[in-house]
């Protein structure tokens, strides 16, 4: 376990591992945030066909493919493994049968090679992804919004993360996705949903701001999940009561689609945006400096709520930060850069650490 | 008096409170080794009537406070608690039926209790002594739920009709 140390951190170079649920992903990036590879398995040519909507939660999946992504992402970085300097993978939380094939891959080479091993957190990779992206300093305001987490956090460094609030029922993609289910708008339901809403009238439909104005900085979006179904009920557009989706010339029914997709974004943008507001004014108190603001996670791919979070982060005086979609979703890149972070700080972790199903990020230290 | 106890009951729930009330209670009739079949269109409340079931059962210190996110999307939660450890799972995303495994639904049913949502997917792997609940839709936000199972589950819900 030589070498890395007396390495400058721009000079590391670390392999990152993600096989924590749907995807598996293996990539190489050095510590002046330059990706040299990066592999998402369902991004792939051949897996197109199934763009991605079989989730691949079976360990089995991860096992069959890991090899072959791990040497291809090798190659398109034109690295032999002698030349990493340390060797990162997705230790929690998630499918503890998924996790556990890429920790096991990880270490394997990490003891073959005598490298350090690195077992990130994948919500970790997340909240550093926009020092790969922007380098930009910490402390920051993190909202992190994907299919399974909606929370916001404060991150004062490599390992230090407060929890300012999160979700009490629903993750905000999770609302997206049930919404284009309940209204037939097809998968993946972020992109469904935003173009629908695109074409349709934000203020047509009355839907609940759960939450809104509530002491506190957490979320609740079941109810405007419920809402949403009782709305298109009503309207006569809830998917699988005779309606279907698409169909052409349906007596507005499109129209009524679009209307309520829109209401459902805007409804969800400003629960985002008041709960930002307060959030960003809770961060200057305590901190001494308006944000940045900083959303990763896959629903920060969509512009109209990224849009509002932009005049969110203006008005407190601060500015918005978001990472590129492809750093957003589930990736590698994440986990090789946190890799690269912890292995900076001399935060190496040992062969026998035992992959962690549950692992709140507030519960990691950054050690010394 | 059998017709006390016959199945199926069927409890009218006006509202989210009832739903959480019926999670509460069931929470205080389950043994390790019980499985909870949660049935319902999205929205119904299967979420909501696991979490209070959940809170409501004994835990370490701070279990009171954890909370109990909806597991769509990491397929299974579970919790330390008394009298055994709870799994929640959501099978939403489950396209085939053997994936259970991979979530370690035979460690559940064999040390904790087992609440399912979305049992659908398992077809014939849902073991035959679950409880099955079934939410529905009525009026104005109003849910009804309808409660079945085998062995000895009429016997254990008659408390459940007062």
């Amino acid at each position: 376990m030589s070498g890395a140390m007396t390495k400058p951190s721009e000079e590391l170079v670390v392999l990152g591992i993600e096989t924590s649920c749907d995807e598996t992903a293996a990539a190489v990036v050095s510590g002046a945030g330059k990706i040299c590879s990066d592999l998402v398995l369902s991004q792939l040519d051949e897996h197109r066909p199934y763009g991605g909507v079989v989730p691949e939660i079976a360990a089995r999946s991860h096992m069959d493919h890991i090899d072959r992504l791990v040497g291809e992402a090798m190659a398109g970085a034109g690295l032999t493994y002698a030349e990493l300097d340390g060797i990162a993978a997705t230790a929690g939380p998630g499918l503890i049968g998924g996790v556990f094939v890429g920790v096991m891959t990880a270490k394997a080479i990490a003891l073959a090679w005598e490298k350090p091993f690195l077992a990130v957190n994948h919500l970790e990779g997340h909240a550093l992804s926009v020092r790969l992206s922007d380098a930009i300093d910490f402390p920051y305001l993190l909202l992190l919004v994907s299919g399974g987490h909606c929370q916001l956090l404060a991150v004062e460094g490599v390992g230090r993360y407060r929890r300012l609030g999160g979700t009490i029922d629903d993750a905000l993609g999770e609302a997206f996705d049930k919404t284009a289910k309940l209204l037939g708008l097809g998968y993946p339901g972020g992109p469904a949903v935003e173009q629908a809403a695109s074409k349709g009238d934000p203020a047509a439909f009355d839907l609940p701001r759960p939450m809104l104005g509530r002491p506190g900085l957490d979320f609740s979006f079941s109810g405007l999940k419920t809402a949403v179904r009782h709305a298109a009920d009503k309207a006569g557009v809830l998917a699988g009561a005779g309606v279907l989706a698409g169909a052409g010339d349906d007596g507005g029914h499109d129209q009524t689609r679009a209307d309520l997709a829109a209401s459902f974004q805007a409804a969800a943008g400003d629960i985002l945006a008041e709960r930002c507001a307060k959030a960003l004014a809770l961060f200057e108190k305590d901190y001494g400096t308006p944000g940045p603001l900083v959303v990763a996670g896959g629903v920060a791919a969509n512009r109209s709520l990224r849009a509002r979070l932009e005049s969110v982060a203006a008005t407190a005086g601060s500015r918005l930060v978001a990472p590129p979609p492809k750093l957003c979703t589930d990736n590698a890149a994440m986990i090789a850069w946190a890799g690269v972070e912890r292995l900076g700080l001399g935060l190496v972790d040992p062969l026998d650490f035992a992959a962690r199903p549950r692992w709140p990020l507030e519960s990691l230290s950054a050690g010394g | 008096m059998p017709s006390a106890s016959a199945l199926p009951l069927r409890l009218p729930l006006p509202d989210l409170e009832a739903t959480e009330r019926l999670g509460r209670a069931l929470a205080a009739i389950l043994r390790p080794g019980d499985v909870v079949a949660l049935y319902g269109d999205l929205g119904a409340g299967k979420t909501a009537l696991a979490r209070a079931l959940i809170r409501a059962l004994p835990g370490p210190e701070g279990a009171a406070e954890e909370e109990v996110p909806s597991p769509t999307f990491t397929l299974v939660q579970v919790y330390e608690r008394d009298p055994a450890p709870v799994w929640h799972f959501d099978l939403y995303r489950i396209e085939d039926p053997a994936e259970v495994h991979e979530l370690g639904l035979s460690e559940a049913l064999g040390e904790g209790i087992t609440l399912i949502e979305w049992p659908e997917r398992l077809g014939g792997l849902l073991p035959a002594e679950a409880l099955s609940l079934t939410l529905s839709y009525g009026d104005e936000g109003a849910r009804a739920a309808c409660l079945d199972g085998a062995g000895d589950w009429p016997q254990r819900l008659a408390e459940l009709r007062s």
